[in-house]
């Protein structure tokens, strides 16, 4: 899914103006580890997944697990968006 | 309660009376019922009186009777009564019934250990001719300020920094280093200030300057001394504690009420303020007026508390209304005033609040300040306390239930899986030898806004350790105190004097002329307060317990019992949303971060379209965006165009008188 990495990088690259963001930040950078999200920086990036991709996020799926790099929500996308296709 | 200004010529030249004249027009809000200045060969002192003790014969500067000592003092002694009768029988003879004067023959019978017999609040300056020697003072906690600097071999001092730059000599220039340190504990760490150069005398120090010779020494230390849990059991029981906090604080009271001008009360519908106006209904038959504060946002209202409590104590009470557009309307004048940035906006509201008593005709209020650092009030103890716990049991169940029971008004944080509430507040077993860990999530979270500094500005911090700096001034004995104590002594050394008692007390209070006075803050209840066993402060997650043992009876339960709001003030939004604000638009753009090179344009202008577009709700964007348009506010004002700004300012706060 070349065009969602885009798209999730891009969101967090101009919604998230703190951490160290930009060209630097690789796939597998932890948003938390950088400095990217905080509290309210989950709920944002949730709202835009459900959003834009049109998912619903569970309660319990609001794990770093799922959430805490680019790699890691292109890979948690993938499964929604096959559970819901 | 007064603004002072000095000058002293290190190399023995006159002072010019003139620049006295203009350093103290600088100040003429703390100040305007009266003002005078004084010359003494390489000295000037010059005072705006703010009458509120001995209104007919209390003028400065005073003097001795040979003129040989003068002071200039801006503040209260609430034990002056007390310390003149005891001069008295030492032989001292009064000219005045002023506390001003009490300070200067006690500096004569026993010189610069006079501050150790004072209560109260305090910066002045005394010049002692005999020995050419000026000797300046700040009060224990820092409620009264005192900056300096040294410039063209002349020492230069004032209550506000704007008097220092009246001087065309002196610099104006933002301090990086200071920044850097305002974007992780919230403020400059003294005697740094936000500009280069311009030194804050410590709160509990005293300066010397003498034959060129300048000497700042401490004369009082917080100290926990061996008041943990650990200690050796105190005899005292729990409630020979309470009898005794209640007892400090009805006498601290007390001699605050000394005034010759009514006084009045804060009244926010918490604990602190209730029980000090519940107090001051204990000694005083007469009409007591309170003031406050109605947002109107519920999130941050509490007029239905402050109802109950007006109710209970049947005071006379005044209430003023903001809006978010208030805080936009007045934002400029409040940093005009704090001269410094700020990282929220809740000084704003207590800017207005302070109009709100000066229109009724008070100068005096008392105020419930200083509490929550003394008796264990604030949040960040109950989350260290509860870091603290899940480092030590990694593996229990009750680990996400308790984090969510921390921030119960911030909805956000509610929302949040465990997995994430351990990855915000989480400990490793390790890490709670850290000698800051109370702060460390505080910290850190402030200093990831510093992304949004300049290239320029971020060399120039270059590799600049504020944690390492706070690190050497930590007191002696300090990494043997409980958690708690630890945690209450950084609240109480930094972010008190740097922030509440200055950004929302002091200079807020005083650009409307208003003096605020503390009973919380009696050097007798603080020194009491830290002897207190930490388990009585919070016991097991209940904040201020003692005090709310205190309270029973004294203020309406509803207020005793009620959940912990801490004051707080709509952020961001104030200032998007509603009709546009000129100087936001301006000092945001683009345009004008670039020119003025302290942020990064691109990142400024991602933070600002969120906020234009409503999707900024988190506590970082907010912070942020005060602290980046509040900076732009101090370097707009004071470092680009110090003396049109000055213009604005005095129009608005109707203070033309000239002194002369």
């Amino acid at each position: 899914m070349p065009n969602v990495e885009q798209e999730l990088r891009r969101f967090v690259i101009d919604n998230f103006p703190f951490g160290q963001v930009g060209d630097g930040l690789s796939n597998d950078d932890s948003f938390l580890d950088q400095g990217i999200i905080d509290s309210t920086g989950v709920l944002e990036l949730v709202t835009f997944l459900e959003e834009t991709y049109e998912i619903k996020v569970e309660d319990e799926e609001l794990i770093p697990d799922n959430l805490d790099s680019i790699n890691r929500l292109v890979k948690f996308l993938q499964r929604k968006l096959q559970v819901s296709s | 309660m007064c603004g002072i200004a000095g000058i002293v010529n290190l190399n023995g030249q006159p002072v010019a009376p003139a620049l006295l004249d203009r350093m103290i027009e600088r100040v003429r809000h703390r100040g305007p019922d009266d003002c005078g200045s004084h010359t003494d060969r390489q000295v000037g002192l010059a005072h705006a009186r703010l009458s509120i003790i001995d209104l007919a014969s209390g003028g400065q500067p005073m003097h001795n009777e040979d003129k040989s000592v003068s002071i200039v003092f801006n503040g209260e002694i609430f034990n002056y009564i007390e310390l003149r009768a005891d001069l008295m029988r030492r032989g001292h003879r009064f000219r005045t019934q002023c506390d001003t004067e009490v300070i200067l023959r006690l500096y004569e019978e026993s010189g610069e250990e006079c501050v150790r017999h004072l209560n109260g609040q305090w910066a002045f300056a005394i010049w002692d001719s005999r020995r050419e020697r000026l000797f300046l003072s700040r009060d224990r906690l820092g409620v009264r300020p005192l900056f300096y600097t040294i410039a063209d071999q002349s020492l230069i001092f004032g209550s506000e920094m704007k008097s220092i730059f009246a001087l065309p000599h002196v610099s104006r220039e933002i301090d990086p280093v200071a920044l850097d340190q305002i974007f992780t504990f919230w403020v400059a760490i003294p005697p740094r200030t936000t500009f280069k150069g311009i030194r804050e005398l410590p709160p509990g120090h005293s300066m010397t300057v003498q034959q060129g010779r300048i000497t700042v020494a401490r004369h009082w230390q917080l100290d926990y001394g061996a008041g943990g849990d650990d200690a050796p059991e105190d005899a005292r029981t729990e409630e020979e504690y309470s009898a005794k906090l209640l007892e400090l604080l009805v006498d601290a009271t007390r001699i605050r009420l000394r005034s010759d001008v009514p006084v009045g009360a804060y009244l926010s519908g918490g604990l602190d303020s209730t029980l000090v106006t519940a107090l001051i209904r204990r000694f005083t038959g007469a009409p007591l007026k309170t003031f406050s504060i109605g947002f109107d946002d519920p999130e941050f209202d509490e007029t239905r508390y402050q109802n109950e409590a007006v109710r209970f104590l049947g005071t006379h009470h005044q209430e003023v209304g903001c809006t978010l557009a208030d805080i936009g309307r007045v934002f400029p004048g409040v940093v005009w005033h704090a001269e410094r940035p700020i990282l929220r906006t809740a000084p704003a509201p207590l800017y207005i609040l302070s109009g709100l008593v000066r229109k009724h005709g008070y100068k005096v209020v008392l105020t419930g300040e200083g509490s929550d650092e003394m008796l264990g009030g604030y949040d960040i103890f109950k989350e260290a306390k509860i870091r603290r716990f899940c480092a030590a049991r990694p593996d229990s169940r009750l680990r996400p239930r308790l984090l969510k029971r921390l921030y119960p008004y911030l909805g956000n944080l509610q929302s949040q899986s465990g997995a994430y509430l351990q990855a915000f507040f989480g400990a490793r077993r390790d890490q709670t030898e850290d000698e800051f860990f109370s702060h460390r999530p505080r910290w850190q979270l402030t200093s990831q806004l510093k992304t949004v500094f300049s290239g320029s500005v971020r060399s120039e911090i270059g590799a600049y350790d504020g944690l390492a700096e706070l690190r050497e001034a930590l007191p002696a004995g300090y990494s043997g105190w409980d958690g708690l104590c630890q945690a209450q002594y950084l609240e109480a050394a930094y972010l008190l004097p740097g922030y509440i008692l200055s950004s929302q007390g002091d200079r807020m209070a005083m650009a409307h002329s208003v003096e605020a006075r503390f009973p919380f803050l009696d050097h007798r209840v603080v020194e009491f307060a830290a002897r207190i066993p930490p388990r009585l402060k919070m016991k097991v997650l209940n904040e201020k317990y003692l005090l709310k043992r205190c309270a029973d009876g004294l203020v309406p339960p509803s207020v005793r019992n009620r959940p912990k709001q801490p004051y707080r003030a709509p952020e961001g939004k104030c200032f998007f949303g509603g009709a546009r604000l000129e100087y936001v638009d301006e000092l945001l753009s683009p345009e004008r971060i670039a020119h003025d090179g302290i942020f990064d344009p691109v990142t400024v202008q991602k933070l600002v379209a969120k906020f234009r577009d409503g999707r900024a709700i988190g506590i970082k964007d907010n912070m942020a965006l005060v602290g980046v348009l509040s900076t732009q506010l101090v370097h707009d004002q004071f470092v680009k165009g110090f003396r049109e700004e000055f213009a604005y300012a005095e129009r608005r706060a109707g203070t033309a008188a000239i002194c002369h």
